[in-house]
């Protein structure tokens, strides 16, 4: 069977690249999965979403994805984020601290939508680590 | 000891440690231009993409509407980023990178735009003040070493300004392209309204049908700027490259400068010790002379 060209890619630098028998993402509609041979797509990724990778026998690829896009045309598939982490480089007890900081600053003002973006990150991040949020 | 050696000797000492100096300069922007190139390398792949993406939605949706494509019939007013950098020493950076830019702005005045400047590094903003021109936006202290959250920052105020009713018609951009490590050309470019540049090699046949989530506008609404993002952040890491290239080159050569001056004076100096010597010697043999010649006589 056919197999993805996948690659993420942040502003700064290339995060991965390879192949991959099926792709998950989560835009702004809803999950999308992409197997080859999917049609070609251009979807809104949603902020602090985790992307996996489903590569057979090596196992998953899992990354938080901060916003960005997801491009899928003649099996190349290239998430565009505007930052991303790869699972296993997360820093699971500095997400956790992050996450707590900034769920203390959304308990004390409702109206802080950075405190919320930030809560969204972290969580993100933690669950591509494979932690339970 | 004469005066005209121990001047010598004071303008040899100085010029050493100038040379040191330089030399130290030379030696921090050669390995920092590494490191730049290093970022305007790994920058590469989401500009492919980025561009690749803006241009497969553009392709898809016939009628683009969009406020950042569209270009105002009587435009106004031009907004103008100049990229300069943050420290001097680098040869002629900064009075190349401003020479253009006022080369801009009349070409702008002529077509009856008021041009408003904004301006990123601190050479550029010394060189406003100085002038007394109004800015309309002011960043600095990032110059040598941008991240992608000063373009964002950048992009916003500009995109903000664009948007706004009495702000920006055009936003056109002066920064300096790293072309090798000798080459670096200012380049001007409009960034707003939008031109999407071609990915150097054409996609070939015809572009796929793409289906979009949620819908091509909404797609296009968030892309566009962060396509605009990255094409200041492009401009802020080939300026960065420039800038230590420049600042190379120019310490290279005050380097060698210094070290021909150095050699000049080594000469002027031994010369002057040479004739203070010769004169001594003959002041004594002189001397010795007349004191022979006087007991000679009362003999």
């Amino acid at each position: 069977m056919a197999k993805l060209r996948v690659g993420v890619v942040s502003p700064e630098r290339e995060i991965w690249t390879g192949e991959a028998d099926m792709v998950i993402a989560k835009t702004v509609d809803g999950e999308i999965g992409i197997m080859p041979n999917h049609a070609p797509v251009l979807g809104v990724l949603v902020e602090g979403g985790v992307l996996r990778v489903k590569r057979g026998d090596e196992g998953d690829l899992v990354a938080a994805v901060h916003g960005g896009f997801i491009s899928v045309a003649n099996n190349d598939v290239s998430i565009l984020a505007e930052a991303a982490e790869l699972g296993s480089e997360v820093d699971v007890a500095r997400a956790k601290d992050a996450l707590q900081r900034a769920q203390a600053s959304i308990e004390a003002d409702q109206e802080d939508t950075e405190a919320r973006l930030k809560a969204k990150r972290a969580a993100a991040r933690l669950r591509a680590a494979g932690e339970e949020v | 000891m004469g005066a005209q050696l121990r001047q010598l000797r004071r303008r040899i000492r100085s010029v050493k440690s100038t040379a040191k100096i330089t030399r130290a300069q030379e030696l921090i922007a050669s390995s920092r231009i590494v490191k730049a190139q290093q970022r305007m390398q790994a920058a590469v792949p989401y500009e492919r993409e980025i561009t690749h993406a803006v241009s497969a939605v553009l392709s898809n949706t016939t009628n683009v509407d969009h406020p950042l494509t569209v270009a105002k019939e009587q435009p106004t007013s031009a907004g103008v980023l100049i990229v300069t950098s943050d420290r001097g020493f680098a040869g002629g950076y900064n009075a190349n990178i401003l020479r253009e830019a006022e080369a801009l702005k009349g070409h702008l005045v002529g077509r009856g735009l008021t041009v408003k400047p904004y301006v990123v590094g601190r050479k550029g903003l010394t060189w406003h003040r100085f002038r007394s021109r109004e800015m309309f936006g002011e960043w600095d202290g990032f110059s040598d070493n941008p991240s992608y959250a000063n373009a964002k920052e950048i992009a916003d105020a500009l995109i903000e300004a664009f948007k706004a009713e009495d702000g920006i018609d055009e936003i056109h951009v002066v920064y300096t392209g790293f072309v090798s490590m000798l080459t670096q050309n200012v380049v001007v470019k409009r960034i707003l309204p939008l031109e999407v540049e071609e990915a150097e090699t054409a996609p070939e046949g015809i572009p796929p049908y793409y289906e979009f989530e949620p819908t091509a506008g909404e797609v296009l609404d968030s892309l566009l700027p962060r396509y605009i993002e990255s094409r200041i952040y492009n401009a802020l890491l080939q300026s960065a490259a420039s800038e230590h290239a420049a600042r190379r080159r120019a310490m290279k050569s005050a380097t060698d400068n210094a070290n021909e001056l150095i050699r000049v004076f080594t000469q002027q100096m031994n010369q002057a010790r040479q004739a203070e010597i010769t004169q001594e010697i003959s002041e004594i043999v002189g001397g010795a002379n007349a004191l022979a010649d006087a007991a000679a006589g009362k003999e």
